[in-house]
């Protein structure tokens, strides 16, 4: 009898049509062998002289030969300084504050160098604003250090003197000025006052000059929305560490929204501790909104809405607020959701806080006009924040004039509206047309390549500046090291232009003591790199109706199918698109890396045919979608995202460029094009496209299946109310058949060392206060050498990343019912299919974080299989790694069970396949001289920050002293990152530090405990604020 | 017959040349003290050259320029009674209006030069025949190049060797030809030797040997054993480098520095103190006593060619890369990194922190690096091997006084081992993670 069972290999087998399984099943090996190359010349071959006996010859001789080469050492060279610098020590780091103003990411920051490199970024705590680095600007010393940045000035493309090129634009300036012809600024936001005082200046000299400000990724209409609010065009700031309630519609505070940076105040009002009998508090947290953000993700209530119900839910609260109602109609169910929300919105009074991220001038109007309404104390309309003042009507003119040769000069910087604008084609023959372009620029970018000139600028660490991010608090960047290339900046080529002798230094220094420093001196202010000013602004509300406003939001009308672009934590505005750390980043949402995708909910996915598989290997592929917005066309893969808001579809910005990349990251689609009059909201068009993508995903188990050891969760109620032992009780195990606590000895396999004496060092690491925002992540690669694998290698799962933030959805509609669910299984059957049920997403699940890395076991499973002991325990608590003994059996990670070690499959490092940061002499210039570079066949793995630990201990022990109480808290990269205080890392054996303080937490649990590891690692349980 | 004469012939050549050599040396030495002895009969030489280095060298010297004239033979130039004025009181010369003082005044830039009333007349004598005297020229062997190689300790240990080879050949050659004496003897007596049929029953001893099986096994087990012993003991010496000793971009030798001069090893290699590296010094630190130091007067190895004007063309080299022009006496910025060679090379995986050993452990630099104040040629005194290393912690104790960092942990762990005192590796100094990350 005949067999007619069909095995298959992957999905993708059993369509019958599919182009590649037909290839290779007729064909093995899909690339022929380049046997033609060096066979196919026969005359060449037979005239040969070299015959099979010389060429075995040659082979013995170049094997002895190179053998006896490789027995002598190399000769190392040491070269000191000619003349040392005074404050540089060989070895020993030193540290400057600046700040980071790329236009698109404001942040105070510590730039810690060795030997005169900047190597790593650190937060500059001491600032009183945006002092936390996200991912980018962690990243940002990496930037800095790019291969493909420009090396000098250039004119049409060939290299040029500064002389020459600032003559010829006086030149051309002049002759503009004398033809009255107009000449426009075309910037980035600065929130310089320096800057601002040159433009200025600038503008006296050359009267025939504009400046205009535009902003990549636009909150124009927020600004719009603000000035017809309060008669300023800035926006305001919130305080979100007191709020009882704080709504969000539409706006991805926790992420980029306005600039970001409200993780800091949001994070304050978020984790619940008991002092006494006092019952704890925290904040609740509504979120409204299409695309799942990691503000969503955090929300104690989300709700999925497209944009248009948001306006719709958007004035309904409004009416609830003031006691008006709207026209528009939303479903039952959310209709009774946003009752609640508004319900708890009065109740909270001026503790509650609406905050808007709708593309809407009314709809801005309405969140500033509730606000007013609930007199917040959130809501900070007097301390504005300056970090974006861009003006697309202005830019949109300026397209305009350009072609019909109304403007005749441009001059640019931090600017890229070639490849940023959806038109920019148009903006591209704009400048063709303009008698003269000036573009200042770190590369040879779509913009600067289309430019006259390309003024090469340099990275921040390389220049001067000041920022007022927030009114009356400001901040100074100054250079970490000297210009790696021909470089000058805008601001100096600005006042060379004017004809003035002062460098941009001497004109910051000017302008900070004479109208910015009231009483510190200079010198103090550039140590601190910060300096707040006492003045007060006074803002006064201006009439406007809101009535009018709702009206028109609630009566706005939707299509089939809104896209709402987004920028992703990875890549934000593009500017780092080079940067090999920000795309292995992968999204903390849908874990993926190197891709930019379309996100849809499950439901459209069904009606359109998008599919999201699996594959044999165990990676993600997905189809494409054609997507259409108003005639413009573009092929984006697929990723279906539990949580989207059905009806609407999500993009991100930031990729797809093509010009002075590597050409590995030139990867992804560039969202710009759908952005179309600086709308982040689209009306489109999907049809699906039956062709296959190949994602680079990091997780794939998307949910828990009610596996409460893995993350623990409660709510407030629960947690006020019950008992440890209801909501955090100790795992039990069996023990001759008695249940036993986990943590008792008799259940031990091991026995207990002490480890009282000495530093015993613990991470605590607290789920309420994680926001998944992968700062730390970047922040270890940084300063753990930490390499770049790519995307087909990390397709095979073979990221290096040492600390990654797993994220978890719900199986149903919060983690509580996955837990119910679970235990109400009822027999083998039941649980086979709910199980299989379980490992979908619910529609609109609960989210979760929870970063991972070594757990640093006391009794580690991988110290016990490694053969040749590479991998042991510290007294101090660290689980060693000695990559020189270590000969790659992976045994250990093997019996990991957190899965955190990662093997070294190739050599990462000046490797042509692997052509990321390691593989050229200038990236390399960022690796941290006390962490090795590991080498291929070897395991890694977090270890702590050893490096740092150890260098506490050598400092107290060269100084004669204990170690002060606080010293290692920011030790390891990542607790040192972590803005929010999430991590936080220290000795248990100090008494009071804040790390054996937070272990006493009744909150406390460790990961998998009933696997008894003993890890020196701890979570706190996750509280959320439901009801 | 032949080969052994030649091999005589060049035994006693150079038997002769070092015997030349010595004798010369003899020679030079005599004339020098003898010399010396004459000219200090009229003016203590030794005398003037002391207060000449107290009072004169920050500006003078014997040959050259530097803030003043040089000054050899300057008591020619100028009558004795003009210089004890002038070196007494100079500014009041000059303003007298002394015709040659005003010129020297002119000529170095309106710089007076410091009065020195405390100075006698006879000082002053002693001063000038200290500046009037010209050493006798070195004696022929000495000039160019070094001659020869090895040194004299070395020489001697050669001639033995010689001597002994030679003695061994002897008694090889004695030996072949009382064979052969022998040999010849026995047809000549007829004697018969032994009866053959014994020999040709009895079997050869390798045959014997491989017949018997057990002595072929034992004997290769030795065999692989003795040779995998060696192979072993030679792999571990892979990557060992003690005694490296390469040749610098310049000559510069720890024993006249660190020796001689007995100069601090932290005063140039001063981040040993704080950092991990012990820091090559930068230029700028050699010139901190190099800008008054030009030429070398130290003593001089002749044999080895390590002349005076050997050192001093080294520290030319050092003007050359830290770009200071001797004439003007200043910095050109015309400067050039000396690119040193690195002699000890831990690898990358191992984190060594000189601050740790030097400052916290209070090690001194010589129990790793070795008597530095001795070496002409800096070598690598160590084996730098991770046994070493471990060795050294499991032997030394930590140095707990004055160190309050350790008083707490040192009290209870000390009492957990039960001993008086810990050493490095009690305290964890054997933990793969200290010294690998």
């Amino acid at each position: 009898m005949g067999n007619h069972k069909k095995y298959w290999k992957s999905e993708a087998e059993l369509s019958s049509n599919n182009k590649m399984i037909v290839g290779l099943k007729n064909n093995e090996f899909a690339e022929q062998l380049p046997t033609d190359l060096f066979l196919s010349n026969k005359s060449s071959l037979q005239d040969s002289s070299t015959n099979r006996r010389d060429f075995l010859k040659y082979l013995g001789f170049s094997t002895a030969a190179a053998t006896l080469a490789s027995c002598e050492g190399p000769v190392n060279r040491s070269i000191p300084y000619v003349v040392q610098p005074e404050r540089i020590v060989p070895g020993i780091a030193n540290f400057y504050a600046t700040s980071i103003a790329d236009g698109f990411d404001f942040a105070n920051v510590l730039i810690k160098t060795r030997e005169g490199r900047p190597i790593k970024i650190e937060n500059n705590s001491k600032a009183k604003v945006k002092s936390s680095a996200n991912a980018r600007v962690q990243a940002s010393v990496l930037s800095m250090y790019d291969s493909l940045r420009l090396k000098g000035p250039l004119q049409k493309g060939q290299e040029v003197n500064w002389t020459q090129l600032n003559q010829n634009v006086i030149d051309e300036l002049e002759s503009m000025k004398a033809s009255n012809s107009d000449v426009v600024l075309l910037t980035q936001t600065f929130a310089s006052p320096s800057t601002s005082k040159i433009i200025k200046d600038f503008k006296k000299k050359y009267s025939n000059v504009r400046h205009i400000i535009y902003d990549a990724i636009s909150d124009s209409k927020a600004l719009d929305a603000f000035e017809i609010a309060y008669g300023k065009r800035a926006l305001p700031t919130y305080d979100f560490s007191n709020a009882d309630v704080i709504v969000s519609v539409g706006a991805d505070f926790l992420g980029d929204w306005q600039g970001g940076g409200h993780d800091l105040s949001y994070v304050k009002g978020r984790v619940p501790v008991k002092v006494g009998n006092r019952i704890a508090k925290m904040s609740k947290h509504f979120q409204l909104e299409s695309n799942m953000s990691i503000s969503g993700a955090n929300a104690d209530k989300r709700v999925a809405l497209t944009p248009n119900q948001q306006k719709i839910a958007l004035a309904r609260i409004y009416g609830y607020i003031s006691g008006n109602k709207f026209s528009g109609t939303l479903p039952e169910n959310i209709e009774l959701s946003i009752k609640k929300i508004a319900d708890s919105l009065i109740k909270a009074g001026n503790k509650g806080v609406i905050i808007n991220g709708l593309d809407d001038v009314n709809a801005h109007l309405l969140a500033y006009e509730i606000n007013e309404l609930l007199k917040s104390l959130s809501y900070k309309k007097d301390e504005l924040s300056l970090i974006k003042q861009g003006n697309d009507k202005e830019v949109l003119q300026l397209i305009k004039d350009l072609n019909s040769g109304k403007v005749k000069g441009v001059i640019m910087s931090g600017v890229n509206p070639a490849y940023t604008l959806p038109n920019s084609e148009e903006f591209i023959s704009g400048i063709k047309k303009a008698n003269f372009s000036v573009c200042f620029s770190m590369k040879n970018d779509e913009t600067a390549s289309q430019s006259k000139w390309v003024a090469a600028s340099p990275h921040y660490f390389e220049s001067w500046g000041d920022n007022e991010m927030v009114n009356g608090n400001f901040s100074l960047t100054q250079p970490t090291i000297r210009p790696l290339f021909d470089t000058m900046q805008f601001q100096d080529c600005l006042l060379k232009w004017m004809g003035s002798a002062n460098s941009f230094y001497d004109f910051i220094r000017n302008n900070w003591e004479q109208n910015i420093l009231e009483n510190m001196s200079w010198n103090q202010a550039l140590h601190d790199g910060f300096f707040k000013s006492n003045s007060k602004n006074i803002i006064k509300k201006l009439k406007f109706n809101p009535i009018t406003c709702a009206e028109q939001l609630s009566s706005s009308k939707s299509s089939v199918f809104e896209l709402v672009l987004y920028s992703k934590t990875g890549l934000g505005d593009g500017q780092q698109a080079n940067n090999p750390w920000l795309q292995e980043l992968p999204d903390p949402i849908t874990r993926v890396s190197w891709d930019n995708y379309l996100t849809v909910s499950k439901f459209d996915a069904q009606e359109l045919g998008l599919k999201n598989y699996t594959v044999a290997n165990g990676a993600l592929d997905s189809n494409y979608a054609q997507i259409t917005v108003n005639g413009v066309s573009l092929k984006v893969p697929v990723i279906i995202q539990p949580g989207q808001s059905k009806g609407s579809v999500g993009l991100a910005f930031g990729y797809g460029k093509k010009n002075a990349m590597k050409e590995e990251m030139q990867i992804g689609v560039n969202a710009f094009k759908l952005y179309q009059n600086f709308n982040s909201v689209q009306n489109i068009e999907i049809e699906a496209v039956d062709e296959t993508h190949e994602f680079a995903c990091t997780q794939l188990q998307n949910t828990l299946m009610g596996r409460g050891d893995i993350i623990r969760e409660t709510t407030l109620e629960v947690f006020n109310t019950k008992n440890v032992e209801d909501w955090n009780a100790i795992t039990k195990v069996s023990l001759n058949h008695i249940e036993t606590p986990v943590n008792s000895p008799e259940v031990d396999l091991w026995d207990e060392f002490d480890r009282s004496i000495g530093h015993h060092f613990n991470l605590s690491i607290d789920l309420n206060s994680c926001t998944g925002c992968g700062a730390c992540v970047i922040a270890c690669h940084a300063e753990n050498n930490v390499p770049v694998v790519g995307k087909t290698e990390v397709r095979r799962s073979r990221d290096m990343h040492w600390l990654r933030i797993d994220r978890y959805y719900s199986s149903e509609e919060t983690f509580d019912g996955d837990n119910k669910t679970k235990d109400d299984i009822n027999g083998l059957s039941d649980s086979l299919s709910v199980f299989k049920e379980m490992e979908n997403p619910s529609e609109n699940p609960q989210v979760v974080f929870q970063p991972v890395m070594c757990q640093h076991c006391n009794h580690a499973p991988c110290e016990t299989v490694c053969p040749v002991a590479a991998t042991s325990h510290g007294r101090q608590g660290q689980n060693h790694m000695a990559y020189n003994r270590c000969v790659g059996t992976r045994y250990c990670a093997n019996n990991c069970p957190y899965k955190v070690r990662r093997f070294n499959w190739f050599l990462y490092n000046n490797n042509d396949e692997f052509d990321f940061n390691m593989n050229d002499d200038l990236g390399k210039m960022v690796l941290n001289p006390d962490v090795v570079v590991r080498s291929r066949g070897v395991m890694e793995k977090c270890s702590f920050c050893i490096q740092s630990t150890q260098a506490v201990i050598l400092n107290a022990k060269r100084e004669g002293r204990r170690v002060e109480k606080g010293e290692f808290n920011d030790t390891c990269a990542c607790s040192a990152a972590c803005s929010t205080g999430a991590m936080k890392f220290g000795d248990i054996n100090e008494k009071d530090s804040e790390v054996s303080v937070l272990k006493e937490s009744e909150r406390v649990y460790h990961l998998l405990d009933t696997v008894g590891t003993k890890p020196n690692v701890f979570y706190h349980v996750k509280v959320r604020n439901t009801d | 017959m032949k080969g052994n004469s030649k091999f005589l012939q060049d035994f006693f050549s150079l038997l002769s040349k070092t015997s030349l050599m010595t004798f010369f040396a003899f020679i030079l030495f005599f004339s020098t003290t003898f010399s010396h002895n004459i000219s200090s009969q009229e003016f203590d030489i030794a005398k003037g050259k002391s207060l000449f280095n107290a009072n004169c060298a920050s500006c003078h010297k014997l040959n050259k320029k530097l803030i003043g004239p040089a000054l050899r033979g300057v008591s020619a130039k100028y009558e004795k009674d003009w210089l004890y004025s002038w070196i007494k009181n100079s500014a009041a010369m000059i303003k007298s209006g002394d015709e040659q003082a005003v010129a020297i005044y002119e000529e170095y830039n309106k710089v007076a030069m410091n009065a020195f009333p405390q100075l006698s007349n006879e000082d002053i004598d002693n001063i000038l025949a200290y500046t009037d005297y010209v050493p006798p020229k070195p004696v022929a062997p000495v000039s160019g190049a070094p001659v020869s190689e090895s040194s004299g300790s070395s020489s001697t240990n050669d001639l033995i060797l010689i001597l002994l080879s030679f003695v061994l050949a002897v008694l090889v050659i004695l030996l072949v030809l009382i064979n052969k004496t022998l040999k010849n003897i026995i047809p000549q007596k007829a004697v018969a030797i032994d009866d053959a049929k014994n020999i040709k029953k009895r079997i050869p001893i390798w045959k014997a040997f491989i017949q018997n099986q057990f002595l072929v096994l034992v004997s290769v087990v030795i065999l692989l054993l003795s040779s995998a012993y060696f192979a072993y003991g030679y792999m571990l010496q892979v990557g060992v480098d003690q005694g490296y000793m390469p040749i610098q971009p310049i000559h510069y030798s720890h024993k006249i520095h660190a020796g001689a001069n007995q100069i601090e090893c932290q005063y140039c290699h001063s981040s040993a103190k704080k950092s991990k590296h012990s820091g090559i010094p930068s230029l700028n630190v050699c010139m901190n006593c190099h800008e008054n130091i030009a030429d070398y007067n130290g003593e001089e190895d002749l044999e080895k060619g390590y002349t005076k004007e050997f050192y001093t063309n080294e520290i030319k080299k050092l003007y050359k890369a830290v770009g200071w022009d001797e004439n003007s006496q200043s910095y050109t910025g015309d400067t050039e990194p000396v690119k040193w060679v690195r002699i000890h090379n831990l690898p990358d995986f191992v984190y060594f922190n000189h601050a740790q050993h030097v400052t916290v452990a209070g090690v001194d630099c010589q129990k790793c690096h070795g008597p530095v104040e001795e070496m002409e040629i800096l070598y690598q005194h160590s084996p730098l091997t991770m046994g070493w290393c471990i060795n050294c912690h499991r032997e030394t104790n930590i140095k707990v006084k004055d160190n309050e960092y350790y008083t707490k942990i040192h009290e209870e762990l000390s009492k957990k081992y039960g001993v008086e005192e810990l050493t490095a590796a009690q305290m964890g100094g054997l933990e793969c993670g200290k010294c690998h990350y």
